[in-house]
């Protein structure tokens, strides 16, 4: 099998990390071989972040080549911009409809875009959903991550994995249900 | 069992499964969490050294006594430690010994891109170079048991994408591994002149031998495909070639790097038509290989500052990258670091970068960022330690050219336990004249909060006795101490205004934890009340001034809804910074 690339994308501190882990669990369970690949240090300090998993038969690189992610996850969205060109040509775009600004533009040397999904949809096909919110109203907004690995999970056509068992084995256990709830609300998304 | 890790929770794990007894280090990105997992495995004696230099040298002691021993350290700690291991090479070890470096190409943290491959070649040491985590588990088991075959300590060089991308391992048990017995042999372990002929001339033998291993071990190994083109690379740029040539190329992979397997370089180049050497950085492999008279392409085809990743590689080797989408960058604004909210430092910068004459030099931690704007306060920074003793110098040469400028070094606690204390003695000493702040967060920050002489817990989370930081500057003969709470900014300002005008050296401890620690018991006494409570703008009051954005908190929004006037996020922690310097005292409580 070829190998299949994901990239998670977001700020320091939004749960790109975890969410790749959680993706790569179950990616591990059901025998693909798979690699993952996190930059953090500095980046952690409000910096942008990617998180990128692989899988497939024979992984090697545990970096994703631009040009070639078959799906770009998004919990920020202008992050989605940034790592645009890492996009397959047919290659699809989830972003999370939230907006975190920079330093530039809170000290007011910079503006965000006003339409930044407008610009991205000119390019890409793209899917807006807004986890963050969605978190929110199941009472904690920390679960946008799982959300949006729902809709990762769903796009990707890996629901046959046994996610909510994925769960339970890497959430701290008063946090499980309501993560395999988030899972489940971020699959129906897509 | 297969599990999935990192490679530094591999690195963890292999020691652990060579039956290591013993293992030091200094936090360092991206080596910090090998440690951090070793300590998990109760069998094994973790500890943070102080700085790595420290971490050496116990662990050359433990090795002399008999038990296997790591040290583990980012690229710069390794020059720190450079001292004691240069002479490790020449005693040779008792129990196998295992010195890890974890470099960054692409200095994705760090302040420069050293390649330690040099350091192999220079002292003498063999060395180890894994591309998954996998490999790295599995070599850091042989690195032991060839410490110990070849009586020299090994060095492992791993890198950023090795250390923090997961695959998938298989798992051992931990060998029974028995413990050496420790015998008194002066001629072995006291490096005087008298005995350090015989021990270099032991050293260079057992380096020979291990150039046989080099070439008949299983790390280094021939993947026969296409002859038109030959690839030689070593760590992760082999996996990265992998991804780019497919099956075709022929590759020679190189995973035991120092000595280079030369016999086996050889049986390749007959092989294929075309060499490429694929090296992340410094042209290592290259130099040798044309050295011995074997044609080859290297650096002056791929690039040699960065990461070598597979489209650099494909860029090199075809003249063009995969198709790519082109994003429209007038949209991206750029996302540099800034300090937390309620980061302790802010309100020390803040008051910082008001005053005038100043010469900032700063150390290495979250507070390096005080050179960014909005405070755009440092003048100057180069490892760990330098901020006090550079700023020794450039107060004794302000002095000599009679240039009044207010000299003011930046550290912070673990930096200060690191190598600040003999710089700042060096100051003491030399009757320089000038300010030390010494930023206490109660914490290793920078590197995800690891303790310290200071923090009063150890790497186990064991009670630790604490190291009180103004006792050890009265120590070495400091007069002039204050401690202050930074989020105090009047007080802060007056302990700055006192500070550089003293008479001689001079230091104000600022003491609040970080905003992102876990407090512990001592921290909740001294500290009550602590990120309990946060503010926020009074939309009638506010009058758009912006004065507020000058402390840097990145939970302060201006005009998020076009009215210019200030918000405040929920990830403000509730320190009150901004709220001191609101001229109108829109900001509050609640
Ligand atoms: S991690 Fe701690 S020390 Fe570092 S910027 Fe954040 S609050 Fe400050
Ligand atoms: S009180 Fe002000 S400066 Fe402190 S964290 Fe909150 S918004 Fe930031």
């Amino acid at each position: 099998m070829e190998t299949k690339n994901i990239l998670l994308v977001g700020v320091g501190g939004q749960g790109t990390i975890t969410a790749a882990k959680l993706l790569t669990c179950g990616l591990m369970a059901s025998g693909y071989d798979v690699k993952m690949s996190e930059i953090h240090g500095m980046s952690q300090r409000g910096g942008s972040v990617s998180s990128q998993v692989r899988y497939g038969t024979d992984v090697q690189s545990p970096v994703i080549e631009a040009g070639t992610a078959d799906i770009i996850v998004a919990f920020e969205k202008m992050e989605a911009m940034r790592y645009l060109n890492y996009l397959k040509q047919d290659g699809k775009v989830i972003v999370n409809d939230k907006e975190i600004w920079p330093m530039p533009v809170i000290i007011g040397k910079a503006e965000y875009h006003p339409d930044i999904i407008g610009e991205l949809k000119k390019l890409a096909d793209v899917t807006v959903i807004d986890a963050s919110k969605l978190a929110i109203d199941l009472g904690n907004e920390k679960v946008t991550n799982v959300i949006l690995l729902g809709a990762i999970i769903k796009a990707m056509g890996l629901d046959h994995i046994d996610w909510d068992q994925i769960i339970q084995d890497n959430v701290k256990e008063k946090f499980v249900e309501l993560n395999q709830v988030a899972i489940r609300k971020g699959m129906d998304l897509v | 069992m297969k599990k999935l890790f990192t490679g530094n929770e591999a690195a963890a794990r292999g020691a652990w499964e060579a039956g290591v007894k013993f293992a030091a280090a200094y936090p360092g990105t991206p080596s910090t969490e090998i440690l951090e997992n070793l300590a998990l495995y109760k069998e094994v004696q973790t500890e943070w050294a102080p700085n790595e230099k420290v971490a050496v040298e116990s662990v050359a002691g433990a090795s002399i006594a008999g038990i296997r021993s790591l040290a583990c350290m980012k690229h710069v700690g390794l020059n720190v430690a450079a001292d004691p291991m240069f002479t490790f090479a020449y005693l040779g070890v008792n129990a196998g010994s295992v010195i890890l470096t974890a470099d960054e190409p692409g200095m994705f943290s760090s302040q420069n891109e050293q390649d330690n491959r040099h350091y192999a070649r220079a002292a003498n040491l063999p060395m180890f170079e894994p591309s998954d985590s996998q490999e790295t588990k599995d070599m850091m088991v042989e690195a032991f048991d060839l410490s110990e075959k070849y009586d020299v300590p090994v060095l492992f060089r791993m890198t950023t994408r090795v250390d923090h991308s997961k695959s998938i391992v298989t798992c051992k048990p931990r060998k029974d591994v028995q413990d050496k017995p420790y015998e008194k042999n002066i001629p072995k372990y006291c490096p005087m002149p008298a005995f350090t002929g015989k021990m270099q001339e032991k050293l260079y033998k057992n380096l020979e031998k291990t150039k046989e291993f080099s070439n008949h071990c299983k790390w280094n190994y021939i993947e026969d495909n296409h002859k038109s083109l030959g690839i030689i690379a070593s760590g992760v740029a082999f996996r990265y070639a992998k991804e780019v040539f497919g099956d075709n190329a022929s590759y020679l992979k190189v995973g035991f790097s120092y000595p280079l397997p030369m016999d086996l370089i050889r049986e390749f180049s007959q092989k294929v038509d075309t060499i490429y050497i694929l090296e992340e950085n410094d042209p290592i492999m290259e130099t040798e290989i044309k050295a011995a008279g074997i044609s080859c392409i290297g650096k002056d085809k791929f690039p040699r500052r960065g990461e070598l990743l597979p489209e650099r590689i494909r860029i090199a080797a075809f003249g063009k990258s995969k198709e790519t989408i082109k994003p429209n960058t007038e949209t991206i604004v750029g996302r540099p670091p800034a300090l937390c909210a309620g980061c302790p430092h802010r309100g020390f910068f803040y008051e910082l970068s008001k005053l005038k004459d100043t010469m900032i030099f700063s150390d290495i931690g979250c507070y390096t960022l005080g050179a960014l704007a909005p405070y755009n306060a440092t003048d100057a920074c180069i490892c760990m330690g330098a901020s006090i003793s550079g700023g020794h110098g450039v107060a004794q040469a302000f002095k000599i050219k009679n240039e009044k400028k207010h000299v003011i070094s930046v550290i912070g606690d673990s930096t200060f336990f690191h190598s600040g204390i003999t710089s700042l003695l060096d100051a003491s000493y030399n009757k320089s004249s000038y300010l030390t702040v010494i930023l206490d967060n109660r914490i290793t920050g920078m590197t995800g909060h690891q303790q310290n002489p200071g923090s009063g817990y150890d790497l186990k989370g064991n009670k630790a006795p604490i190291s009180d930081i103004e006792q050890i500057c009265r120590a070495i003969n400091i007069k002039n101490i204050r401690t202050v709470n930074p989020n105090h900014l009047d007080e802060m300002k007056d302990a700055l205004e006192w500070g550089i005008h003293c008479e001689g050296p001079s230091v104000i401890i600022t003491r609040w934890p970080c905003a992102l620690k876990r407090l512990s018991t001592e921290d909740k006494e001294e500290f009550p009340g602590v990120f309990t409570q946060k503010y926020h703008v009074e939309m009638d009051k506010c009058i758009g001034c912006k004065r507020c954005i000058d402390t840097g908190c990145p939970a302060l929004e201006f005009s998020r809804n076009q009215d210019g006037k200030m918000s405040i996020t929920d990830s403000c922690v509730g320190c009150g910074v901004c709220s001191q310097v609101c001229p109108v005292n829109a900001i509050v409580k609640g």
